[in-house]
């Protein structure tokens, strides 16, 4: 199958390790991708903060970008549900029913990772190989937005050599939620402290999450603390194999107080 | 228009059409909910007692004794005008509300009322001020409350007991005594309302 | 009564009730973040009705069918409300109640305190209501020299401790048992001083206290939860018995009501009573239910009044993709369910309505200006859309009202110039390879200047990657 890959924002800029699992992925299964070069940002970030006129070209940029692929794939709940549930909006907002309904074909044949992989794909083991103990975090947008159910957690149970362990109050925020992160740092940070004890009560020394967004923000935490927990995007657990090694390992952390 | 001088009511009323701006077609309501159920009487008397209400099977003719099972010997209780005579126990002062004043009515060791509906699924019977139910304050005051359904009055859910009623009437749905869960959310029984709720179900 | 007529949608007034906080959000939010007690409070308070929530409603096989209707019926109320209004209105009078319109807090405060002067009693008994919260009655009672009891029990405890609701439902949830000990020890008069901290002694307390005022007090003012327009009747929902005893008790009732809490028929209540139990206290139902229709030759209040409320509904009407916020049945699920609330409570919201509906909805109903934070007071985790029983989109809305708010220029620039640069793929590069040159341009081990310094207070920054993706795609 050709499948287009939208990389989002943040994968590419900051953590392309996920995106490049990915691909990795796809094309170990079979699967030719793509990577439309035209592509930026979903406008996710403006919608949210209050700035729906300005996503307006990055919408459209989104729209013909990807239109020309019949799927397309993201390495994120989040911008997944952006493009599935906030494109159309803006568009019929901004006055242009035309983009509109192009937004919601594209949206038709947008999908998250685990949804490709479990619904378009059919495979629930793709020859992973992980050996450590894992816990994973369901991100609301997945969750709430696309309800992708368990299907991250059938992938992983797949993967030989991982531990799953339950993540307790799995279903809550981490406190992210974009701009809330700096706008309300106070509260985010109260949030992401729970969210860090259950991390560590489970005893993993990996929590994986399918939003690169939302792992940047744990990791973020675990690192500051010295927890010696690490994020890891659910595409570089599922890019794993024996032959081929685990993820790649960002040569340090940094310390910005 | 400004400077005219109306009532509150014109002002509200124009504000309110000025913002639905003609829209006023009625929007179908998809009912797909449950309207028909099974008329469990194990499972009333189970989702009664969940709420603590204590709840008694008998035959009509052993309500006078259950009554007097449950008050001590010469208790007081008020009653309805027409509340059927054969249930109320000898042992017991029954003082018919014939406009009895609230203390009165406050200082009775109980009441004694029937009921209107009692709906299975949320454990609820239903007062609508007929003669054998009587004024609302009746079943208010008084710190126990004994209730008598009948297995005709029951019906399985919230749709049928509403179909049931009488909107006019002055309706008291009660599940379970007075409680709050104001304190740390913990439902806690016996507040402002009777603090003892049987119900006398019969066959 | 007459006033200048304007006749269009307008917002809640200034300088009256309590729809409005005096800090925004995050500055309310850091000191209730900051009070151990509080959280603990919070977080026990919440994770029990959530439990008990989430077992009845699992217990209802046709609970989406019941939202579903619900949100229906709102919908259709809210298209078509003046003429339900109307309907309700002619009912109620031909029932023997008198219906009174208020266009904003001062004249629905004007018009009960009138009618509580007319019936010569300087004192009114109260069932908690948010309404009348919201247009702040109890102060403008008390500046006419009236005193007004609250009933409930959360209510009584917030009035006892000179203390401020924070919860939609239990507008004590902030206080636990031994804090609500203390509050009765040193304000209910003539309280036993061997009270305990048992919840039963406690609400025995508080039983014991109100008795004699029920029954000597002549007028109540109670809120509404439902009014249905076909037949007049009006429904209160409660637990304790204290509203039984404000509807049945005193001579005269006063029910002030927001206009959208009609709904148009008898049969929409099967819906709703089963909806807000569950929803609400996580009951199969409340304890006691009233339903009324105008006056009862007899039995109960001989007068009966209702105030139908706008103070800035029209306006949130008038918005038709905000107008959903008026379906809120005020089940305070949303809350109880929130990431945010669990942790900062009720205070930090600045208005009667807490939680991710307050911060959609009182926003709403003075104008976005006036409560500019409360939009971003939600991480947009999209818990409280799936908890609504009538649906109400809440981070929808939340988004929407960000997009009304006023932008501090600062970021609105940024936003703008970030919104350039993504469309434009090469500048966009460019912008990418400026980031990773932070890598060797000494930021490293120092934080980010504000705003942006709020994430690193509590995180670290990973380093940027050496690669983009797309570079790496590219030399592929
Ligand atoms: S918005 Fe929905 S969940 Fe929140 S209080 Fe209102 S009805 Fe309940």
């Amino acid at each position: 199958m050709r499948i287009a890959l939208f990389v989002t924002c943040l994968a590419d800029t900051m953590f392309p390790e996920a995106a490049k699992a990915t691909v990795r992925l796809l094309e170990r299964l079979g699967h030719e991708v793509v990577f439309p070069e035209g592509q930026t940002c979903c406008g996710q970030m403006h919608v949210n903060t209050g700035y729906q006129a300005q996503a307006m070209p990055l919408v459209r940029r989104h729209v013909r970008t990807f239109d020309p692929y019949d799927v397309i794939v993201a390495p994120s709940g989040s911008c997944v549900g952006s493009v599935r549930h906030q494109h159309a909006l803006v568009a019929r907002r901004g006055g242009d029913e035309r983009l509109a309904s192009r937004a919601e074909s594209v949206a038709g044949r947008t999908y998250e990772l685990s949804e490709l992989l479990v619904d378009v794909l059919g495979v629930t083991d793709v020859g992973a190989y992980f050996p450590h103990r894992v816990t994973y975090h369901p991100t609301c947008h997945s969750l709430r937005m696309l309800r992708v159910g368990d299907r991250p957690l059938r992938l992983l149970r797949e993967v030989r050599g991982l531990d799953l362990v339950q993540l307790p109050a799995a279903e809550q925020c981490c406190g992210f939620g974009g701009t809330f992160a700096v706008k309300n740092a106070d509260t985010s940070t109260a949030m992401l402290a729970d969210k860090m004890r259950h991390v560590l009560a489970t005893g993993a020394d990996v929590c994986a999450a399918g939003d690169v967004s939302c792992l940047m923000h744990i990791g973020g935490g675990l690192s500051r603390l010295r927890t010696g927990v690490r994020t890891v995007h659910l595409a570089e657990i599922l890019a794993a194999t024996e032959a081929g090694g685990g993820p790649e390992r960002r040569d340090e952390l940094v310390v910005r107080t | 228009m400004v400077g005219e001088a109306v009532s509150g009511r014109e002002e509200v009323l124009s504000r309110l059409r000025a913002a639905v701006a003609g829209g006023s077609a009625p929007v179908p309501v998809p009912r797909a909910y449950r309207r028909e159920g099974p008329i469990d009487l194990d499972l009333l008397v189970q989702r009664l007692t969940d709420y603590r209400a204590r709840v008694h099977r008998v035959p009509e003719a052993d309500v006078a004794d259950t009554i007097a099972g449950i008050l001590p010997t010469s208790a007081t209780v008020v009653v309805p005008p027409q509340l059927p005579p054969a249930w109320l126990p000898a042992t017991v002062t029954a003082r018919t509300d014939d406009g009895l004043d609230n203390a009165r009515i406050a200082a009775a060791d109980g009441v004694v009322t029937a009921a209107a509906v009692a709906v299975v699924e949320t454990g609820t019977v239903v007062l609508d001020g007929s003669p054998d139910q009587g004024r609302r304050v009746l079943s208010l005051l008084p710190d126990l409350h004994i209730c008598v359904v009948r297995a005709a009055q029951v019906v399985a859910g919230v749709p049928q007991a509403l179909a049931r009623l009488a909107p006019h009437r002055p309706l008291t749905w009660i599940s379970g005594p007075s409680a709050t869960s104001d304190i740390e959310l913990n439902r806690v029984e016996g507040v402002h309302g009777p603090r003892t709720l049987h119900v006398i179900l019969l066959p | 009564m007459t006033r200048t007529f304007l006749g269009m949608p307008a917002t809640a007034p200034q300088g009256v009730g309590q729809l409005r906080g005096e800090q925004s959000f995050p500055a309310a939010a850091r000191q209730a973040l900051a009070d151990a007690q509080l959280r603990r409070n919070l977080g026990h308070a919440t994770a029990t009705i959530r439990a008990k929530s989430g077992a009845v409603i699992a217990e209802a096989p046709d609970w989406e069918e019941l939202r579903a209707a619900g949100a229906a019926i709102k919908t259709d109320v809210l298209a078509r409300l003046p003429e339900l209004l109307e309907q309700l209105e002619a009912r109620v009078t031909a029932a023997g109640g008198v219906v009174h319109w208020a266009a904003d807090a001062n004249e629905a405060n004007r018009i009960v305190t009138d009618l509580v002067r007319a019936t010569g009693s300087d004192r009114v008994i109260k069932v908690k209501s948010m309404a009348t919260q919201e247009i702040g009655l109890n102060e403008a009672l008390d500046a006419a020299g009236i005193i007004a009891v609250e009933t409930d029990l959360a209510e009584l405890i917030v009035q006892l401790g000179d203390d401020r609701p924070s919860h939609i439902l239990v507008p004590a949830i902030h206080r636990n048992r031994a804090e609500i000990r203390e509050i009765f020890l040193r304000a209910m008069p003539d309280v036993d001083p061997a009270l305990t901290d048992e919840p039963a002694a406690l609400a025995a307390a508080a039983r014991r206290f109100l008795r004699q005022t029920f029954l000597t007090t002549p007028v109540a003012v109670s809120g509404a939860n439902f009014a249905v327009a076909e037949t007049g009747t009006l429904a209160v929902v409660e637990s304790e018995g204290n509203g039984r005893m404000c509807l049945t008790l005193p001579e005269t009732l006063i029910t002030v009501m927001g206009v959208e809490k009609v709904v148009p028929t008898w049969r929409d209540l099967e819906v709703f009573l089963q909806l807000l139990p569950r929803a609400s206290t996580g009951e199969r139902m409340n304890p006691y239910t009233s339903m009324w229709t105008g006056v009862t030759p007899g039995d109960g209040p001989q007068a009966f009044h209702l105030v139908l409320l706008d103070n800035g509904r029209s306006a949130v009407l008038a918005d038709e993709v905000g107008r959903q916020a008026l379906h809120c049945i005020r089940c305070s699920a949303c809350l109880n369910v929130c990431p945010v609330y669990e942790r900062v409570g009720g205070h930090a919201y600045g208005s009667v309505y807490p939680g991710p509906i307050g911060a959609v909805l009182s926003p709403q109903l003075t104008g976005v200006a006036d409560n500019a934070s409360l939009p971003y007071a939600s991480s947009l985790c999209g818990a409280c859309y799936d908890a609504c029983p009538v649906k109400i989109n809440i981070p929808e809305l939340l988004v929407h009202l960000r997009d009304q708010a006023p932008h501090p220029r600062a970021e609105s620039a940024a936003m703008a110039a970030a919104a350039y640069t993504m469309d434009h793929p090469a500048l966009y590069a460019a912008a990418q390879r400026a980031t990773r040159l932070s890598r060797w341009a000494g930021r490293r081990g120092r934080g980010l200047p504000p705003p942006l310094s709020g994430w690193t207070a509590g995180r670290d920054l990973p380093e940027p990657p050496a690669e983009t993706f797309r570079e790496w795609w590219a030399k592929r």
